[in-house]
């Protein structure tokens, strides 16, 4: 991981006319001095009077915590596109096997490129070539027992959903017509293999990743405060990926997937949706509140020192 | 101008680079006026890029080796 390269560079946002990748927007104001307060370095008087219009009409507290008013609208609308016709999960081990594995005809939207020999191992394997096949388990078992693990919480289970995705795979290889990459058809496969898992065990609901949970609070911002520049340097390797482990593994299932399809494994939005059966727009929603509950969780340790959340407000 | 909540609804969008040019002149405008938005900008950006850095993830030798076991099986008994 290069932490210094994501957390430095010398502008944020192309055509920005105001940067504040290196200086963080304007420093946190007293009660006496509230009015106009200089932008750190630059020179530039920041209006700050200007802005709450803008910002304290959007944000406010309540139970302690910073809320974005926003957050009813937001989720308003993110209701209405979840109620936008998002395909049921496949519930059975026929749609698992069959109906999900058959659906791959689908064009697949651009995303990260397959390595090229891919379409040879594929038809290699589907001729029988066990060899090829070990090549393309070889290649992605790390990330499907990784989602396997996400999904399921559990160890046991996600190594069972890891051997039935790539049994399935094998089994089902002739039904792969090669408009989605591998990895995005065995993730579908794997996706319906650990929910079936997850019924297993809570028999008495049904589970899918694009249910309704709602709540707001997933959309809370509890902390607001710009980030150190070099934050690594405060900590060790083990103590970044335990940072990092530790963040992901605290959001819901949905969140934790569509984010490590999309942000870790580097999938389109659109395959990530052709994957766990989305549609685009629930895939967006879902990877906006990932993103910012992983931003919020991440500031607590990588904040700029001495800089209070809140301290724009 | 953009209000706060009309930022937060295009974030994913604007950081995927999916917004039309329009639009992004919006939001660019916007975290130039408004602390609060950049720093949550800023540093959800840096989040999407600190997680792209994660190491690949192995899974352990043992559960490997019963994957391999498992479609070798299959493999026997269901020849292509």
């Amino acid at each position: 991981m290069n932490l210094a390269a994501a957390t430095s560079g010398s502008g944020y946002l192309p055509g920005s006319t105001r940067d504040w990748s290196t200086t963080g927007p304007p420093l946190s104001r007293s009660s006496a001095d509230s009015a106009v307060r200089p932008l750190t370095g630059g020179g530039t008087v920041f209006p700050f009077r200007t802005m709450p219009q803008t910002a304290a009409s959007a944000w406010t507290w309540e139970n302690g915590a910073l809320r974005d008013m926003a957050t009813d609208t937001v989720a308003a609308a993110f209701a209405a596109d979840a109620d936008a016709q998002e395909p049921e999960a496949p519930d059975d081990e026929v749609s698992s096997g069959g109906t999900a594995v058959a659906e791959v005809s689908r064009v697949a939207a651009p995303g990260s490129e397959a390595p090229s020999d891919e379409l040879d191992l594929i038809a290699r394997a589907r001729a029988g070539d066990g060899a090829a096949f070990s090549i393309l388990i070889g290649r992605y078992e790390g990330k499907i027992f990784r989602l396997a693990m996400n999904i399921t919480q559990n160890r046991e289970d996600a190594e069972d959903v890891l051997q039935e995705a790539f049994v399935k795979a094998w089994e089902h290889l002739d039904q792969f017509q090669g408009n989605s990459k591998f990895y995005t058809w065995a993730v579908r496969i794997a996706v319906n293999q650990a929910l079936m898992k997850l019924r297993k065990r809570k028999s008495d609901r049904t589970i899918s990743l694009d249910e309704q949970i709602d709540t707001g609070e997933d959309m809370v911002i509890r902390e607001v405060a710009a980030w150190d520049p070099d934050p690594e340097q405060r900590y060790s390797r083990d103590e970044i990926n335990g940072i990092l482990t530790e963040a992901i593994d605290g959001l819901l299932p949905i969140y934790r997937t569509v984010f490590t399809l999309r942000d870790v494994d580097g999938l389109s939005t659109e395959e990530t949706a052709e994957a766990l059966d989305l549609t685009v727009p629930a895939v967006k929603s879902r990877l906006l509140r990932a993103r910012l509950q992983l931003r919020d969780k991440l500031t607590r340790f990588f904040k700029r020192k001495g800089d209070d959340a809140f301290a724009y407000m | 101008m953009l209000t706060c909540k009309q930022f937060l609804t295009e974030l994913t969008d604007f950081l995927d680079e999916k917004t039309t040019s329009e639009i992004r002149g919006k939001l660019e405008r916007h975290i130039t006026e408004c602390p609060n938005c950049w720093v949550i900008c800023d540093t959800t950006k840096k989040t999407i890029q600190v997680y792209k850095g994660m190491e690949s993830c192995t899974i352990p030798p043992d559960v490997h080796a019963r994957l391999m076991a498992a479609v070798e099986r299959k493999m026997a008994s269901c020849k292509k």
